[in-house]
């Protein structure tokens, strides 16, 4: 288990991509700085394409984590 | 006859089941239609119009022509939705009652989310593609960026498309060499299908149209000529094209029967609202993670008016479920285009882009005026 507090958690599982990357895009555009927010997503692409938007978006990715069938993405708007 | 079939929007979805209910049901429901318009628009023809290849006037038919007689049109707005008591209340005081109800009402464009937005063209309503065309009639050179101000929007390749359309457009001027064109994507490829971006994305470059990935539109500057992504990057325009952010009609948020922009909670299957068994949703109106367009709502219509039917009968819903099918064409500029296929079992596929697809779409843009609305085809 994390011990990171999140302060939104998004449920993408069974989401075709890009769904899990535009929900997550979504809720950064709605959310405060210093907010961290979770995607799950079971949708493959989502292991290259959040951590790459996370990059170029200069957010940062706390937590990457394997479960059964999904993952999960931990991600913290840094401004 | 005690059966009450009701229809709000008159788009392809909504026409499409009002025609099939009203074929099969017989003297079992009335089948009506409410449309705040009273005009049919057919809106893949906006992207031509955009670009100076079709008139308004190809792209629009009086509803009433495409109805089946048993349908009874109502040019009105629904304001409330109480599924309590069954009823719709409408822009002008009238009250409808249902026994089942159809949201068909497709999607509104809110370019006024986007701070300095509505300084931006789109040709996502006949009125922008109309203005657009003015504007691109005057071009004589320069920038033009084309960008995306959320999703989910309409017909996800139409950025692409615009893209060729224009670089044809250019070209016939004998000013591309004066213009540059940049089209600007949320994702980091052309656009949301990964096969169909790989397939096009070559052809972007060999025509000189410079792609930048993940640039989430945020904010424009009319006076700096400037647009601002979510990502922190800036790019200058002469003329700037934004798809619209978009949300569902205000009737579903006002009636609290829609998520947070308005979108229809539906099963993806039956297409019947998740909490109430007697309203079903089709089209752009769903939360459906599928693509918007005229393409869904036509095979979801299909489905949902089986389902109404079944439930006027009182018989079981039907075995044939909505299985996600999609299938739309992209036209990849100089005569030629490829399609996209899938559903939700099944990933995106897209031939080698060729002049047949490009007049396949022509010809289907041609023959859905006596075809589509009607329910004439499967």
């Amino acid at each position: 288990m994390s011990t990171l507090q999140i302060d939104k958690s998004i449920d993408a599982r069974g989401m075709a991509c890009p769904g899990p990357l535009m929900n997550l895009i979504g809720a950064i555009r709605q959310g405060q700085v210093g907010q961290v927010f979770e995607v799950l997503s079971s949708d493959e692409g989502s292991k290259t394409d959040i951590p790459a938007w996370v990059t170029k978006a200069k957010h940062e990715l706390l937590e990457v984590r394997e479960d059964a069938g999904y993952a999960h993405f931990i991600v913290r708007k840094a401004r | 006859m005690s059966n009450d079939v009701l229809i709000l929007g008159g788009g392809v979805g909504g026409t499409i089941v009002a025609n099939l209910v009203a074929k099969e049901v017989g003297d079992r429901a009335r089948v009506t239609l409410v449309d705040a318009t009273g005009t049919h628009v057919y809106q893949p023809g906006f992207l031509y119009v955009a670009v100076g290849q079709q008139h308004a006037s190809a792209i629009q038919r009086a509803e009433s022509a495409l109805l089946r007689d048993g349908v009874k049109l109502i040019i009105d707005t629904a304001t409330f939705v109480d599924t309590k008591a069954r009823k719709v209340v409408l822009k002008s005081g009238h009250t409808l009652r249902y026994d089942e109800l159809l949201f068909a009402t497709g999607s509104r464009t809110v370019m006024g989310e986007v701070p300095g937005g509505l300084a931006a063209h789109d040709f996502y309503t006949l009125e922008g593609a109309e203005r657009l065309w003015r504007t691109l009639k005057d071009f004589t050179g320069g920038t033009i960026v084309i960008g995306v101000a959320g999703i989910p929007y309409k017909c996800p390749p139409a950025p692409v498309e615009f893209a060729f359309l224009l670089d044809d457009y250019l070209r016939a001027r004998g000013i591309r060499d004066k213009s540059e064109i940049k089209l600007l994507s949320p994702l980091n490829r052309a656009f949301t299908i990964e096969a169909t971006s790989k397939l096009v994305q070559p052809i972007l470059a060999e025509r000189g149209i410079e792609l930048t990935g993940f640039f989430n539109v945020e904010s424009v500057d009319p006076s700096a000529k400037t647009v601002t992504s979510l990502e922190g990057e800036t790019f200058e325009y002469d003329l700037l094209v934004l798809v619209p952010p978009h949300r569902g009609q205000k009737v579903i948020e006002r009636s609290g029967l829609g998520d947070e922009r308005g979108w229809v909670p539906v099963d993806k299957n039956t297409l019947q609202h998740l909490n109430f068994p007697d309203v079903w949703a089709i089209g752009d109106t769903t939360n459906i993670p599928i693509s918007k367009s005229g393409s869904v709502a036509h095979y979801e219509a299909t489905v949902a008016a089986a389902e109404i039917l079944a439930a006027v009968k009182g018989e079981a819903p039907p075995a044939h479920v909505y299985d996600g099918k999609v299938m739309c064409f992209l036209e990849t500029g100089k005569g030629h285009a490829t399609t996209i296929r899938f559903d939700y079992d099944h990933p995106p596929v897209s031939p080698t882009p060729s002049r047949l697809w490009h007049w396949a779409k022509v010809l289907f843009n041609k023959t859905y005026w006596h075809t589509v609305p009607q329910g004439r085809l499967p």
